[in-house]
């Protein structure tokens, strides 16, 4: 049986980890960026990025102000947990006032905000049943500035494949420098208008360099990826080679009448954090290098 | 493009100087206004109401800071820009009535906003987007707060910086556009982009 409040403890351990420390992934491909620029000002964002990166770390602090509000995706293998849900809703409160993180949550009407970041179906929680031994609970605390960006089309089936091109082309040029490029595109084509928008996001929880199983797929993430950085918006929109560091995609089967896709825009301080936990207390933190961690 | 080191207020002839492009490192007094502060501050005003912040000639900052109660004070933890776009209806009245003379923020801001920036002598700082703690290390004090009740990312704090930046002139009191001319720029760049994609 895997306790309440060792889940408790691990959330809070993620959200502190996700909140100062980018993946390894996200900031090699920072780096790269940097390397890649030739011009003053685009040179200076990244610039500006990556001290901003190493000096989170180095002092232990948010490396974003927008600490976001917390989606969080489980993987439930065959493992008894007590207490699952409140354990990552009061994981997400006592994180919010020790760490501290930005209390955002609040009603969409009355805007109210309870100061802790948990409100009503908020944190929000995927659990997906698996078969392994163990729990994984992934965090991903994401900004508004970028997350305003998303969108949906519901194309029809004449649309097709440039359909698809022309909305993602669309939906990236009108985003320009607002949701702190160079950033991610997650994109999820097929399903419903919700599967659409829930693989969007889904797909930013894939590390750069990774590609799509579907060999058709992964052709055009990597031909998004390039066309895309030909437009020049550059960091910060104030332009540059550098608009995006990934295109990740997820596709779904549809409805027969139906061409969903969905953009889910990720800034460049693109956080997760990802953890296993084994029955026997172990925890593993496999989306940072160096994740290893005794019994806490 | 020149580099500059400046302290506020902003005078509106210091303002008229700069030009898109220009570094900028800002020294003084800046409040940070977002959504809230703008709707509240300008309700105020319309039923008649005092506000009493002295923001004639001020830099206002598009930030929702992370801040700690610390010794009896607050301290900054973490402090970039907000996204300056969802000002866009508010800033020109904003700028007009308060005399404001700089807005620090990211993304860049309307046509609307440009042409207020011009009609009263003030300028548009882009400052890199999420460069949280590298702001917050800029940030030496919160000298106090106003509308403390619209909670921590929306009531306007009065924070005492030195060199804060760089911050880029991104839309100056010239009707120039940093933002703009990238816009044109992607523009050109379209037929390029539609070609690699094959539509």
């Amino acid at each position: 049986m895997i306790g309440k409040s060792f889940v408790k403890s691990v959330v809070k351990d993620l959200l502190k980890l996700a909140s100062i420390e980018l993946p390894s992934d996200v900031k090699e491909a920072l780096r790269a960026a940097y390397e890649r620029e030739v011009e003053v000002l685009p040179k200076m964002q990244l610039k500006a990025i990556l001290d901003n990166i190493e000096l989170a770390e180095k002092t232990g602090t948010p490396l974003c102000q927008d600490t976001g509000v917390h989606v969080v995706y489980v993987k439930l293998g065959c493992v008894e947990v007590e207490g699952l849900e409140d354990a990552i809703r009061e994981g997400v409160a006592e994180a919010t006032a020790s760490i501290p993180l930005r209390p955002n949550a609040v009603h969409p009407l009355t805007r109210k905000n309870p100061g802790t970041n948990v409100g009503l179906k908020m944190p929000y929680i995927y659990i997906e049943k698996i078969k392994d031994s163990f729990l994984e609970i992934t965090v991903m605390p994401k900004g508004a500035g970028s997350e305003n960006m998303s969108a949906l089309a519901m194309l029809t089936p004449a649309a097709g494949l440039k359909g698809v091109k022309e909305f993602i082309l669309q939906t990236v040029i009108k985003a320009g420098g607002q949701p702190c490029p160079p950033g991610i595109l997650g994109v999820g084509i097929g399903g419903t208008a919700d599967v659409a928008m829930k693989l969007a996001k889904e797909a930013l929880l894939r590390p750069l360099g990774s590609r799509n199983p579907d060999p058709e797929v992964a052709k055009l993430e990597e031909e998004l990826l390039e066309s895309l950085n030909g437009l020049g918006i550059g960091p910060m929109g104030l332009g540059g080679k550098t608009t995006l560091l990934g295109v990740n995609i997820e596709v779904a089967y549809t409805h027969t009448a139906s061409l969903p896709v969905a953009v889910n825009y990720q800034c460049w301080a693109a956080r997760r954090a990802t953890a296993r936990i084994y029955p026997d207390g172990r925890v593993e933190f496999t989306s940072h290098k160096g994740g290893e961690k005794g019994v806490g | 493009m020149a580099e500059y080191r400046l302290t506020t207020p902003l005078e509106e002839k210091t303002a008229r100087e700069l030009t898109v492009g220009d570094v900028v490192y800002l020294s003084g007094i800046i409040y940070t206004a977002r959504d809230e502060a703008h709707i509240h501050i300008l309700e105020d005003l319309r039923k008649g109401r005092e506000v009493n912040i002295p923001l004639k000639g001020a830099v206002i900052y598009h930030c929702g800071p992370i801040l700690k109660r610390e010794d009896g004070g607050w301290k900054v933890i973490a402090a970039g820009p907000t996204t300056s776009s969802r000002m866009n209806p508010l800033e020109p009245e904003f700028i007009e009535k308060m005399g404001i003379k700089g807005v620090i923020g990211k993304g860049g801001m309307s046509k609307q906003v440009g042409e207020a920036l011009a009609k009263h002598g003030a300028v548009y700082f882009s400052f890199t987007g999420g460069a949280a703690v590298l702001a917050a290390n800029r940030i030496k004090a919160v000298k106090g707060v106003y509308y403390e009740e619209l909670g921590m990312a929306e009531a306007v704090w009065v924070l005492e910086v030195k060199e804060f930046g760089p911050l880029i002139v991104g839309m100056d009191a010239k009707g120039n556009s940093l933002y703009e001319k990238v816009e044109l720029e992607v523009g050109r760049n379209l037929a390029k982009v539609r070609h690699m994609l094959g539509i």
